[in-house]
């Protein structure tokens, strides 16, 4: 049988032997936490507390403003700092909440319920609503809203996206060892809201042992199945794991419950089942702190708000100086300028890597290999868009399809003249973004 | 940790291949076929390929030296076309046909139009047109001390007989890197091993070029004369080396087939019907012409713009 993948992609070196064999630690924060009130898409929580408050963990300290938002919690008991700019992983400074943490770790009580039948399905989505959880892969999207869509009987598929197709992330691997019954549960809550639909654990093949754990798990689960994908980057991208396990394409404007579809990533999943059965806001994730600068690379549950500092000292340190440092994985994370920023929701990774191929490496003249065509998964063809983009030839550019860019990396990593041709193409489609919204 | 660290866009690490890397494994993989013509013609194909290599190197570093730009020879690409270009010479051609061809190549078809990934023409192909156009005597003179008489392909086109199996090994007339079959398939494999090119230009070139001689050959399906025409003259080495050339081929992949099969028939069209028995080296460079519009109307539909479910 074909394996289930899609068109193009590559097959970077994926680093993953690093840290996928060490069992997850507890990674206790001891100094200040950082809550930034935007780390969803969306428009930025408003702080419900002051200045010199006492705070207990678990307690709400920002509240949603707005229909696409998402409230923060506090993650350790402590008293509030201040409410300042703080940088972020992008560089941006954002509105953050700082907490000084008093090592006690008290905690608010929680409401957990016994059965899923308790609930209604509108209570379900509210309490996904209230416990702030996002899309957890990195884009950040509240799942409430993933979660009601116009036309619920139209949901055919809801995916577990467990492919991890970024080089050196071990996070969710790591999850589905340890803790598989939490990730096929927060399915089943899902699943619960969707008569019609049925379940999909998405796996890419390289992680055989997760796929045997969670097919034992679902054995008795008629409308849950467990499909191994292809490995190759960009597999978890949305729009491609939608085809590889569904054969539905989806373009850049429309969304995959257009296609009957729900997406959502493992530890996404998981904070669906805390926020549901445990009450439990979104208060920790899991981080894969790795690369060949550091000592002891390894996955950490982190409590949100962790300064990256003290992730880096509980791996080890340096065994040897970064050159560079991205957080989340090294094909869309964010490098960053030093460790002085919090733990987000959607960080998955601290990668701090020895040497950096961009700055290494210069951009030459272009030969129209075309092997950024072949490799491109939204099959469009980036050298061209690249030059649209450098010219600012707007009109070429879009009806070259341009907005259907995903960014996924696959052109830049491949040229070998080295060219940025994600970046720019990334950048026109940030202008044209801008514009539409404008209109 | 005081200083600040690198930051730059993502993706934040690149595959190992790079243009010259690539470049040199084109220019390894036409040592085979450079070697038997040496073999074959002797110490006159050294020198002429020395030549062309050194001219075309020399003025894209003069060039470039004088206008005041980055200095490229570093990518090979220039090698490139200075092998090539001396592969296509007869071993006869006196050593400043190859000096006048290399500066045409890259003076005229690949500078003046920007440099690497700029020219709109294979520029060893270009030089060598610009030879047969202007020398016509010396490139079409294939008498040397190894062989008198004609090419197999022009004894083929006046209807005698020819010997398949040397035209396969090599051990025939013609210019100094085109007579082996076996070097440049052996060259040609390395590259497809390397994924440096693919099949989808040689293969639908040659296919459609086969089927064009079965149609209007006058010898049906014949495998002899079919084979006859596949090893000899410029076919193999056109289109497992120059019709593959990246700068002036289409980019998209159907693009690529419709390229292929335009080469094959233009190919035939001028081997058959044509006043010389070549036909190689014009195909491609009409081809090169036609490149932008292949290109711009094969263009992928973007994923998902149709929708709907796969069948």
């Amino acid at each position: 049988m074909a394996k289930l993948t899609f068109v193009g992609g590559i097959h970077p070196f994926d680093g993953k032997d690093m840290s996928k064999d060490k069992p997850i630690k507890e990674a206790l924060p001891k100094g200040d936490l950082t809550y930034p009130l935007s780390q969803h898409i969306g428009a930025p929580a408003t702080p419900i507390v002051a200045k010199g408050d006492h705070v207990l963990t678990g307690q709400k300290i920002a509240e949603a403003s707005g229909f696409v938002s998402a409230p923060v919690y506090a993650t350790v008991s402590g008293t509030v700092k201040a409410i300042e700019p703080r940088r972020v992983v992008t560089g941006d400074s954002v509105m953050s909440i700082i907490v000084e943490n008093d090592g006690l770790y008290e905690e608010v009580a929680y409401s957990p319920i016994n059965s899923l039948e308790e609930l209604t399905k509108k209570e379900i989505v509210e309490r996904v609503k209230e416990a702030g959880v996002v899309g957890m892969g990195g884009a950040g999207f509240p799942t409430f809203i993933k979660l009601s869509p116009k036309e619920p009987e139209k949901i055919e598929y809801v995916i577990a996206n467990c492919a991890e197709c970024e080089p050196y992330l071990t996070s969710d691997y790591r999850r589905m060892l340890e803790e598989p019954e939490k990730l096929v549960n927060g399915l089943k809550i899902m699943l619960s809201l969707f008569d019609h639909a049925r379940g999909i654990l998405a796996v890419e093949d390289n992680k055989p042992d997760c796929i045997a754990i969670l097919k034992e798990l679902t054995k008795n689960e008629s409308r849950i199945s467990v499909k191994a994908l292809k490995t190759k980057y960009p597999q978890g991208a949305e729009r491609q794991i939608i085809f590889a396990t569904t054969g539905r394409s989806i373009n850049s404007s429309m969304l995959p419950a257009d296609a009957g579809c729900i997406v959502d990533n493992v530890d996404t999943i998981v904070a669906v089942y805390h926020a549901v059965m445990l009450g439990k806001p979104l208060m920790n994730r899991i981080v894969t702190v790795t690369g060949d600068a550091i000592a002891d690379p390894r996955n950490f549950i982190v409590r949100i708000g962790t300064n990256y500092h003290e992730l880096v000292e509980e791996a080890g340190g340096f065994k040897q100086e970064p050159v560079k440092i991205i957080s989340g994985g090294p094909m869309m994370g964010f490098a960053i300028f030093d460790l002085d920023v919090p733990t987000t929701k959607t960080a998955s990774a601290l990668l701090c890597m020895t040497q950096d191929d961009v700055s290494k490496m210069d951009s030459t003249a272009c030969i129209n290999c075309g092997k950024c065509v072949e490799v491109c998964p939204g099959r469009i063809a980036p050298r061209r868009l690249a030059d649209y983009a450098e010219h600012y030839n707007e009109e070429a550019f879009l009806a070259e399809n341009g907005m259907e860019c995903c960014e996924c990396g696959c052109c830049s990593f491949v040229c070998p003249a080295k060219r940025p041709l994600t970046q720019t193409i990334k950048s026109m489609r940030k202008i044209q973004l801008g514009k539409r919204r404008k209109k | 940790m005081s200083e600040l660290k690198k930051v730059s866009s993502n993706p934040h690490i690149r595959s190992k291949v790079t243009t010259s890397s690539i470049m040199l494994a084109v220019v390894v993989a036409l040592l085979p076929a450079a070697g038997f013509g040496i073999y074959n013609f002797g110490l006159d194909a050294l020198i002429l390929i020395a030549v062309t290599v050194a001219t075309t190197v020399i003025t894209e570093y003069t060039y470039e030296k004088f206008m005041g730009k980055d200095i490229t020879i570093g990518d090979y690409s220039a090698v490139v076309t200075g092998l090539l270009l001396g592969l296509n010479l007869p071993s006869t051609a006196p050593w400043w046909i190859g000096a006048v061809g290399g500066v045409f190549a890259i003076l005229v078809v690949k500078m003046l139009f920007g440099g690497l990934g700029q020219n709109f023409m294979n520029p060893a192909l270009a030089g060598r047109c610009f030879l047969l156009i202007s020398f016509t005597s010396i490139m079409t003179n294939f008498d040397c001390d190894a062989y008198t008489g004609a090419t197999p392909l022009a004894a083929l086109k006046n209807g005698e007989s020819v010997n398949v199996l040397d035209m396969v090994i090599g051990r025939t007339s013609g210019t100094i890197g085109e007579t082996s079959m076996i070097a440049i398939v052996i060259g040609a494999c390395f590259l497809v091993l390397l994924g440096v090119i693919d099949l989808r230009i040689s293969g639908s070139y040659i296919l459609s070029f086969i089927v064009f001689l079965c149609l209007f050959g006058g010898h049906g399906m014949d495998a002899a004369y079919i084979s006859a025409h596949l090893a000899g003259g410029g076919l193999m080495l056109g289109a497992f080396f120059m019709a593959t050339d990246y700068v002036t081929r289409p980019i998209t992949k159907a693009g690529q087939y419709v390229f292929g099969i335009l080469l094959g028939c233009l190919t035939g069209i001028f081997r058959l019907f044509g006043p010389s028995a070549e036909g190689v080296s014009y195909a491609i460079i009409i081809g090169n012409l036609l490149t932008p519009l292949i290109e711009k109307a094969t263009l992928p539909k973007a994923f998902g713009t149709k929708g709907g479910k796969r069948a």
